[in-house]
């Protein structure tokens, strides 16, 4: 395994098998949900929604012979905290066909905590048109919630401290698969709620 | 970065930034809903002491569409035209609570004058004969979505260079993105002391057109600014389209497909030929609509984020 800037701090919560069967088993959902891949719109969040949206497309392809539209929503503008930081330039928005009217989304991110990411993208969502549904799928579902937001499908449910960091690293952005917990030594950086 | 004054103000990281920032609000152009909220309750001025309509309007509409509240204010009645000194009226405005001025004014330094007199971002659309910084950078933005990389290429600035702020700003923000830039004028509209000032920023000049536009990646028409020349620059608008103009022949001379800038208003028939103005290389709508989108991603980046960041 490639060495990553957190070295082995904290435990892995999820190899890449269990990656492998938690996505699997949301991309199942989704098509039990949707029955069937039609007007399906995954949207992944950068950074790494992205590539977890494409891999549940292609797992839905593998069962349903038919690859769902993929995109990209970026929440950068839309964030409640921008003030408080110092400025971000925002990541790639991607909707194809560039309509979400009629389409059934599903928003695709690595970690939910706060909520107010996918707070911030249902405004964002809201801009691009009027899907039919929105649902949400997390690959980690850490708890902390401040606002009145669920994800539909979770794939794993990782109780956590607020004090702790929950680390996604995936084979397209960080070059191995893997999900880690570990306590905070100075304030997280990459994740914030 | 706190205020933009002037392209020395930007590292090569800054403009890359900005230019993918530029990217993702161009799209917003494209949406049914022109709208994000990254500058929702920041309110911003338009003071401007000179005429413009692009300019002005390009940056009501990008502060609109990320949600500032946009003031507009010209000289032409305002409390300027009744003898106010520019530090009052600047003052008076900005204690209205503001959080952004754009500048224009027809004194070289106003706008760093004006960004040491308050306490909030300032961006400078134009001061004087010194620069304008937004042009520069959404004509190399406009330019770098056609041609890929600057790096290296070959860019033609022509026409009215002593009056040009725009040509100022352009030769050293291309010159940054690591382009070639020869700057082409009659004798007479060289500015003075161009020679030292070249050699330092890396650009050739040369008064004969025909010589360098076969050469040219790019080109860049300047406005010939009437209303700064006080006389005897050149004898006739005749002689200097001849010279100077980017005629339907020297259209030829040009590589196909060769990109035509223009920052406008064009004086069609004098520095640029309909034929040239129109043709299909011509960016200069693009630069237009890339405009909005660098004056977007200029205000986001000053005006987002935390204070004193």
């Amino acid at each position: 395994m490639p060495p990553s800037p957190d070295g082995d701090r904290g435990r892995a919560v999820l190899d890449a098998q269990d990656i492998h069967r938690a996505l699997t088993r949301i991309s199942h959902e989704i098509l039990e949900r949707n029955r069937g891949a039609e007007d399906l719109l995954l949207l992944g969040l950068p950074t790494r929604g992205v590539p977890l949206a494409r891999r549940i497309a292609e797992r839905i392809g593998e069962v349903e012979g038919h690859v769902p539209e993929i995109g990209a929503l970026d929440v950068t503008l839309y964030r409640d905290d921008l003030r408080q930081h110092p400025t971000r330039g925002p990541q790639r928005t991607e909707i194809p066909g560039g309509a979400v009217d009629g389409k059934t989304v599903v928003l695709v991110d690595d970690v939910l905590y706060s909520g107010r990411t996918i707070r911030a993208a249902l405004d964002a969502l809201a801009d691009h048109g009027r899907p039919d549904a929105v649902r949400l799928a997390v690959l980690v579902d850490r708890g902390h919630r401040e606002l009145p937001i669920r994800a539909d499908h979770v794939g794993k449910n990782l109780p956590s401290a607020r004090t702790e960091r929950v680390m996604v690293r995936l084979e397209e952005t960080d070059g191995y698969d893997e999900v880690r917990i570990a306590d905070t030594v100075a304030p997280a950086t990459e994740e914030r709620p | 970065m706190k205020h933009l004054l002037s392209i020395d103000d930007l590292t090569v990281d800054d403009v890359t930034q900005l230019f993918a920032t530029a990217a993702e609000m161009h799209d917003v152009q494209h949406r049914s809903v022109k709208k994000l909220p990254a500058l929702r309750g920041r309110t911003v001025i338009n003071l401007f002491f000179e005429d413009s309509t692009r300019t002005r309007s390009s940056f009501e509409i990008a502060g609109k569409w990320l949600s500032a509240d946009v003031i507009n204010i010209s000289a032409k009645g305002s409390s300027a035209s009744k003898g106010e000194s520019l530090r009052d009226t600047v003052l008076t405005v900005t204690a209205m609570g503001v959080d952004g001025l754009v500048v224009r004014h027809a004194a070289s330094g106003a706008a760093q004058q004006i960004s040491e007199w308050v306490d909030v971002a300032v961006v400078n659309a134009g001061d004087g004969t010194h620069e304008h910084p937004t042009q520069a950078l959404l004509d190399a933005y406009t330019l770098s979505r056609r041609l890929g990389s600057l790096e290296d290429r070959h860019v033609v600035i022509v026409g009215d260079l002593t009056h040009s702020r725009v040509f100022r700003s352009n030769v050293k923000l291309l010159h940054k993105l690591g382009a070639r830039v020869t700057v082409v004028a009659p004798p007479t509209l060289m500015p003075s002391g161009v020679g030292a000032w070249s050699a330092q920023a890396g650009f050739t000049t040369s008064w004969d057109l025909d010589e360098v536009l076969p050469s040219a990646d790019a080109v860049m028409m300047l406005r010939v600014q009437r209303e700064r020349m006080q006389g005897g620059f050149f004898p006739t608008p005749r002689e200097y389209t001849i010279g100077y103009g980017l005629t339907r022949d020297r259209l030829a001379q040009l590589k196909p497909d060769t990109p035509i800038c223009h920052p406008g208003p064009m004086n069609r028939g004098l520095e640029i030929a309909p034929e040239a103005a129109d043709a299909a290389a011509s960016m200069v709508l693009d630069q237009v609509s890339s405009g909005v989108a660098i004056r977007m991603a200029v205000l986001y980046h000053l005006l987002a984020g935390e204070e004193n960041a």
